[in-house]
């Protein structure tokens, strides 16, 4: 087992989306390479309650990279150096002794700053509330084995599925463009047969609220794939346009 | 007040379709009249709230993060069991409720562990409509796998991420209702107390984590769907946001609390490392179909392999000791999980444990591997051997993992009757923060079954019965209680920001969960627990003398968060430990040291402790008073369970 660190910080701080921020410098001494991130950050947060400073704000809540909630831009890379995990996966045995590490949030208009490190990402709701669902109600349903699914699709759905809105591409984009985030979920439901009857309104009512919430473009670099910590592929990307376009051209009126 | 459970007379296959005849409906036009509130949207929240406005009714619901998909039920990782019998394997709804009734050890009611074995396959139906992605066999129909307590294959799964791709499921149809205007959600806003009137709940006072402010909320109806307890424990698998406040609020507005002390400790979770440690991981019980859990045969060994001097690789077949195996040839290694839990406890306990700690045994894939191939093994559980690798830096693939139990749900919860009303009327209770289905232990898989159960077709139609009877009259927030409420709200908030001591708030967090793992946790006795309730008491007393909050109530406060939730916990613990004392016999996932039998598995003292134990609330530092619904089985015979 490797010797404890000590680490340089410079955090982010912000106030509230009203205020301007800048980066504060703080000392993280004695840092077990066992930690994980977080953990290294509430310990450096536990000595700034006890100075009576500030803690450093972040969301987070499961730590087991599932929830979404962590983000964390860390040295320049949204959740940090290490490929297809959270924040709150990475460990500290990823850093080196005397490393200076910079810490920001999410950098992205369509997601606000709170407070420090945690921004408002509710532009991703209502893009999911704008179409990314199956409009059936409870109860009435067929049996479930009704349905026959190859197990390819079925596969190919659930990759697509596994996107936890963390908001990682839009942070990853140079132009902020939430177009992995959004077509993960309408390629979902449009390889299953159970999204055809609504496919492609599904597919423009959730671009047209993308651009409403002030994404950018896509111009295809692949970054949002690349820091994606479930590996969501541009595939779903390229899904999207077609039925957006095949909606556009073919099936508007039908919408 | 006398606790009535309201189980509907009758055979037990009919209960549940007689009661819905029985229940009054509100006219279509007249739903549309009512606001129900749900709080908290995991799964039964959510699917709740979209039932619920399915039918036509206004709701509002609430959640403390930042969108209402990041609720824990997200975590959730091995599968949900349904009486589908696609497998011809012999299941039926009859197998599934006597396994959840077992496997409860006999402290669930019948009637409703029934109806949630009965609505289990409609669940799976749903799911699949929604377009949750579930996992396939090649002829395209769902695939099924095996989980503990059970013989049969009937666990739905979608890989090791069941909770999430069940969860978006329910949260779609949540967004299909925002998005028709049926449902009004409040992302970051945290429920601080229920709004009764006459005895009847009309409303709650929530806080909007970002701006602080203390705002009421009126309606018919108030769902709580707040989930468990777990981090009372300071360490568990649930998420760090977790937390009793909902519901210990609903118990001070007169909600019974009922079987505080049944915890349920997962036996595979990634041991601790250090102080720092913030959370536990769980590595989902679904391993232990392919797995083989084992300690070495001798302390000698295990010291030497604790030390370094032996790998653990070089360790001979009979030199390994599959515990599980040889003490319960028929269920082997999935005999349920306090079980599991249990056993591994006892191998640390004599000496051989392994790791750096000695506080975990291994669970080993190799015979796996050999049998199936890395590749189908990585196929079936690749995500949580690379978690795994994250976490410890070892290669799971190579070497056995090392696991320990950690805390991971709560069977206790609100008490609630068939309706899943709680007693004070118009406040509902659903999911894990109720106490109703699980008993004294919950098999895997089947929360995710009781949350989806309750808020898909439990409460859509138990509410309208109420509903009904209470007419649609408007409720506002113009009565004095709401203001009465705030009130209280914001003096308590303030008390805590008055607290600048020298202690932060985690540190009481962490010394209240080494006090409940230690004497609260998996072994009980008298003299550990009475110490434990004055340790609690003088920490709670030291809380609220030398804590440090920090910040005001008018900003996005992470550390006042915190606080108001670790206040609720250090009053629970106490609960906790009181309902620990009074059941004086081992049931499940509490296990009395003085209770046990000669191979030393549970003793259940059927002829005393039959009863659930829902406990009220009598004032600040007051004792609790005990009221005791007895259980009746007409269906099932008591015996001692055995998994041999």
């Amino acid at each position: 087992m490797s010797e404890n660190m000590n680490l340089t910080l410079k955090v982010w701080r912000q106030k509230n989306a009203d205020t301007k921020g800048s980066f504060a410098t703080y000392k993280a001494d004695h840092v077990s390479p066992d930690m994980s991130f977080l953990e290294m950050l509430d310990v450096v947060n536990e000595d700034l309650i006890k100075k009576g400073d500030d803690p450093i704000h972040f969301d987070h809540d499961c730590r087991e990279g599932i929830c979404g909630a962590c983000s964390l831009h860390i040295n320049g890379r949204p959740h940090g150096p290490k490929h297809a995990i959270t924040t709150c996966q990475l460990h500290m045995r990823s850093f080196k002794n005397n490393e200076t590490i910079v810490i920001e949030p999410w950098r992205a208009e369509a997601f606000p700053v709170i407070r420090d490190l945690a921004v408002d990402r509710q532009a991703f709701d209502r893009i999911q509330a704008a179409g990314g669902f199956v409009s059936v109600n409870t109860g009435g349903v067929p049996d479930a084995n009704n349905i026959p699914i190859p197990k390819v699709i079925a596969d190919e759905a659930f990759n697509s599925a596994t996107c936890i809105g963390c908001g990682a591409c839009v942070a990853a984009c140079k132009n902020a463009s939430a177009m992995l985030f959004v077509s993960a979920k309408v390629s979902q439901l449009a390889l299953l047969p159970q999204g055809q009857p609504e496919r492609y309104r599904r597919a423009q009512a959730m671009v047209a609220q993308m651009d409403a919430e002030g994404f950018g473009s896509c111009t295809n670099t692949g970054a949002c794939e690349a820091e994606c910590p479930k590996e969501i592929s541009i595939t779903n990307i390229a899904r999207m346009n077609r039925d957006y376009f095949t909606a556009k051209l073919f099936k508007e009126e039908e919408v | 007040m006398k606790l009535d459970a309201k189980i509907p007379e009758g055979p037990l296959a009919q209960k549940w379709s007689k009661h819905k005849f029985n229940l009054k409906l509100v006219n279509p036009a007249n739903k549309r009249k009512y606001t129900v509130i749900v709080v908290g949207t995991g799964l039964a929240g959510a699917s709740a709230a979209a039932s619920l406005a399915e039918l036509g009714y206004n709701v509002k619901a609430f959640c403390f993060q930042d969108s209402p998909r990041r609720a824990h039920s997200i975590a959730a990782q091995g599968g949900i069991n349904a009486a589908k019998n696609y497998q011809n394997d012999g299941d039926s709804v009859h197998r599934l409720f006597y396994d959840t009734i077992k496997g409860g050890d006999y402290r669930a009611r019948e009637g409703n562990v029934y109806r949630l074995a009965e609505v289990s396959v409609n669940i799976i139906d749903q799911c699949v409509a929604q377009g949750v992605p579930f996992a396939r066999e090649y002829g395209g129909l769902l695939d099924n796998r095996s989980f503990g307590g059970s013989q049969v294959s009937r666990t739905f799964y979608a890989r090791g991420q069941t909770g999430q791709q069940l969860l978006l499921g329910a949260y779609s149809a949540l967004n299909r209702q925002i998005n028709l205007g049926k449902v009004k959600m409040y992302t970051r806003h945290e429920m601080m107390d229920v709004v009764t009137i006459d005895g009847e709940a009309k409303g709650i006072v929530t806080r909007d984590l970002i701006s602080g402010a203390i705002e009421s909320h009126a309606a018919h109806a108030v769902l709580l769907c707040t989930g468990g307890y777990g981090n009372v424990f300071y360490l568990s698998t649930n998420a760090m946001g977790c937390n009793v406040t909902a519901a210990w609020k609903a118990h001070k507005r007169g909600a019974y609390f009922a079987n505080p002390c049944f915890t349920q400790i997962h036996p595979t979770c990634i041991p601790v490392t250090g102080d720092h440690q913030s959370k536990l991981t769980l590595m989902s019980e679904s391993l232990r179909n392919d797995g083989r859990v084992w300690a070495p045969k001798t302390v000698e060994l295990a010291q030497k392999l604790r030390k370094g001097e032996l790998k653990v690789t070089d360790l001979k077949e009979e030199d390994r000791d599959y515990f599980l195996e040889r003490k319960y040839p028929a269920f082997g290694n999935l005999v349920p999980r306090d079980v599991a839990s249990r056993n591994a406890k006892e191998m640390v306990d004599e000496g051989r444990g392994v790791g750096a700690s000695g506080i975990a045994v291994y669970l080993d894939f190799a015979e796996a591997i050999g049998r199936l191939g890395e590749d189908t093994v990585r196929a079936k559980y690749g995500n949580l051997f690379d978690m795994y690798q994250q976490i410890t830096d070892e290669n799971p693939y190579k070497q056995p993992m090392r696991i320990y139990p950690a805390v991971h749900y709560t069977m206790g919860g609100l008490w609630v009757d068939y309706n899943l009303q709680t007693t004070v009327k118009g406040l509902y209770c659903l999911g894990e923060a109720n106490f109703s289905d699980h008993g004294a232990n919950r098999l895997g898989a089947s929360a995710l079954m009781q949350g989806l159960a309750d808020g898909y077709f439990v409460i859509p139609y138990t509410l309208g019965d109420y509903l009904a009877n209470i007419g649609p009259k408007a409720v506002d927030t113009s009565h004095p209680a709401f203001e009465q409420t705030k009130q209280s709200v914001l003096e308590r908030i303030n008390k805590l920001l008055a607290l600048k001591g020298d202690r932060t708030v985690n540190d009481y967090h962490r010394e209240l969960g080494h006090i409940m793992w230690e004497y609260c946790g998996m072994a009980r006795t008298e003299e550990g627990l009475t110490k434990a309730k004055g340790l609690i008491r003088e920490l709670r007393a030291d809380f609220w003398k030398n804590a440090r909050v920090s910040g005001t109530n008018e900003e996005f406060n992470q550390n006042l968060e915190n606080a108001g939730r670790v206040a609720d916990f250090l009053e629970l613990g106490e609960l906790m430990v009181d309902d620990a004392l009074d059941r004086k016999e081992s049931c499940g996932g509490h296990f009395r040291l003085e209770s046990q039998t000669d191979e030393g598995e549970a003793l259940r003292d059927d002829d005393n402790y039959a009863y659930a134990a829902a406990w009220e609330y009598k004032g600040d530092n007051q004792p609790e008073e005990l009221h005791k619904e007895e259980l009746v089985f007409e269906n099932v015979k008591l015996s001692q369970r055995s998994y041999k």
